[in-house]
């Protein structure tokens, strides 16, 4: 069988392949994506999509940030399907507690540029009348916005195919080896490097490397336009969601353009099935109600998981493969894929063209991990 | 529960019986339950809880499927936008 050759072959058609296909693209290198399904069908499509700074550690807050101003740079050319809205992202203060980390977070993001208000109780019942009585305050990130994931993959990868990338879907990566990649119908497809972006499968193909799946659920209910002004995170949801072994759920609310409202999270290790779990559901729902009491009245019209590529240090992969001359990485984004995949492009693609990155790339360097695990 | 008593459907005042479903109701006002997202009005099709074409604002409450509300006295039925 005839061997397509390419400069650069990328695992996945995730919003990660998507925009480093874009970027390879618009550097002139002759790219292909594969992909065994369609375009942003894996936790692409089954995350909330929301463009967020962080602050869990100095290297998430440079990557999202980074890649937040690559985003804000786009919105100009994004099409109207991608349904981008700065709705800004309320961290909601249940405590005097939490009160505390809004101003320490108010303080760090100050200190970097980022803008930031901190709300007091009556302030953030006025910007979310429908979040209950007895909170104690939140701070806005006006900044941020919501996206829709999918249509967003797909606008990156029809932009890197007028560049010239090639697209090949429905045939699944069964191995990847020095400068070529066997898919599953028997092709194989050959390229300077090969970059593994298939997310939270790419542990498959690349043995070695720890990236764990971290099983999510969401809920999408029916329109309700007014409802929800802001995303809505809670304070909590850093003491959840930094547990990296039980499972946790956190209050996460996002409005969406057609005043439809998506309910998260929730955080499984170890949970392979893509069935919902009614336990984790429940849990995630009456956490949800305890910020909105109102959504308990509200239809919902659909239920789905995913799964995130989960790291032990929670950063993700972008980088040269360890054991590996030709192969990169550029996955284990656990939950801010959308976010950080126009970042990872950019320093994906400056590593592989010798170009200065525009943030330091060590802390996403894949290398880092088998460091650490040298020591374990 | 008297027998026959009125709810208001779109502000306009519909009289019904007992056992009535808000559906019924909206039926005998000749409303729409819902305009769909490209402005298409919508009524019940499946009758039964499925098709989710009935919903409507009933007591302020959006997305009520009306085929499986009975009226009550005094209640307050609106097309869904």
């Amino acid at each position: 069988m005839s061997k397509e050759t390419y400069d650069v072959v990328i695992v996945g058609a995730g919003i990660v392949g998507a925009a480093c296909a874009d970027v390879f693209a618009t550097r002139g290198l002759r790219v292909v994506v594969v992909d065994r399904d369609v375009v942003g069908s894996g936790a692409t499509a089954a995350g909330m999509g929301h463009i967020v700074v962080m602050d869990d550690s100095d290297a998430q807050f440079a990557l999202t940030n980074y890649s937040q101003r690559l985003w804000h740079e786009l919105r100009p050319d994004l099409p109207e399907d991608v349904e981008y809205e700065q709705s800004g992202t309320i961290w909601v203060g249940a405590d005097e507690e939490e009160m505390a980390e809004v101003h320490r977070k108010r303080e760090y993001y100050q200190k970097r540029g980022v803008a930031v208000e901190v709300m007091d109780v009556c302030h953030l019942k006025e910007a979310e009348p429908n979040l209950r009585d007895g909170l104690a305050g939140g701070l806005l990130v006006p900044g941020d916005a919501v996206l829709y994931p999918p249509c967003a993959a797909r606008f990156l990868i029809t932009r890197a195919q007028q560049r010239g990338a090639k697209l090949r879907l429905g045939a699944s990566v069964v191995q990847i080896s020095e400068g070529s990649v066997r898919l599953s119908d028997g092709q194989e497809v050959a390229g300077g490097i090969i970059v593994n972006a298939a997310g939270a499968n790419a542990a498959e193909l690349t043995a070695g490397i720890d990236v764990k799946k971290r099983k999510g659920h969401l809920v999408i209910t029916d329109r309700y336009p007014g409802f929800l002004r802001h995303q809505l995170v809670e304070l909590g949801y850093l003491k959840s969601a930094h547990s990296v072994s039980r499972d946790s759920v956190a209050f996460n609310v996002q409005p969406r353009r057609t005043g439809q409202i998506l309910i998260g999270s929730s955080r499984q290790y170890g949970a392979e099935h893509k069935e919902v779990d009614q336990v984790m559901l429940a849990r995630m729902v009456r956490r949800a109600q305890e910020y909105m009491p109102a959504l308990g009245s509200m239809s919902a019209v659909r239920v789905w998981t995913g799964f995130r590529a989960a790291t032990p240090d929670k950063l993700p992969l972008i980088g040269p493969c360890p054991g590996y001359k030709s192969v990169f990485l550029a996955t284990g984004h656990e939950g801010l894929g959308i976010t950080t995949s126009l970042g990872t492009a950019k320093l994906l693609v400056d590593q592989v063209t010798g170009s200065k990155p525009e943030i330091a790339v060590e802390p996403y360097l894949p290398s880092r991990t088998a460091k650490e695990y040298a020591h374990a | 529960m008297p027998s026959e008593f009125t709810v208001r459907v779109n502000g306009a005042l519909v009289s019904v019986s007992a056992g009535a479903t808000v559906a019924v109701a909206m039926v005998i006002a000749g409303q729409p339950c819902r305009n769909s997202v490209m402005g298409e009005p919508r009524g019940p099709l499946c009758g039964m809880g499925i098709c989710f074409e009935c919903r409507a604002v009933v007591n302020g409450i959006p997305h009520s499927r009306t085929c499986q509300l009975l009226c009550e006295p005094d209640m307050e039925v609106k097309t869904d936008e």
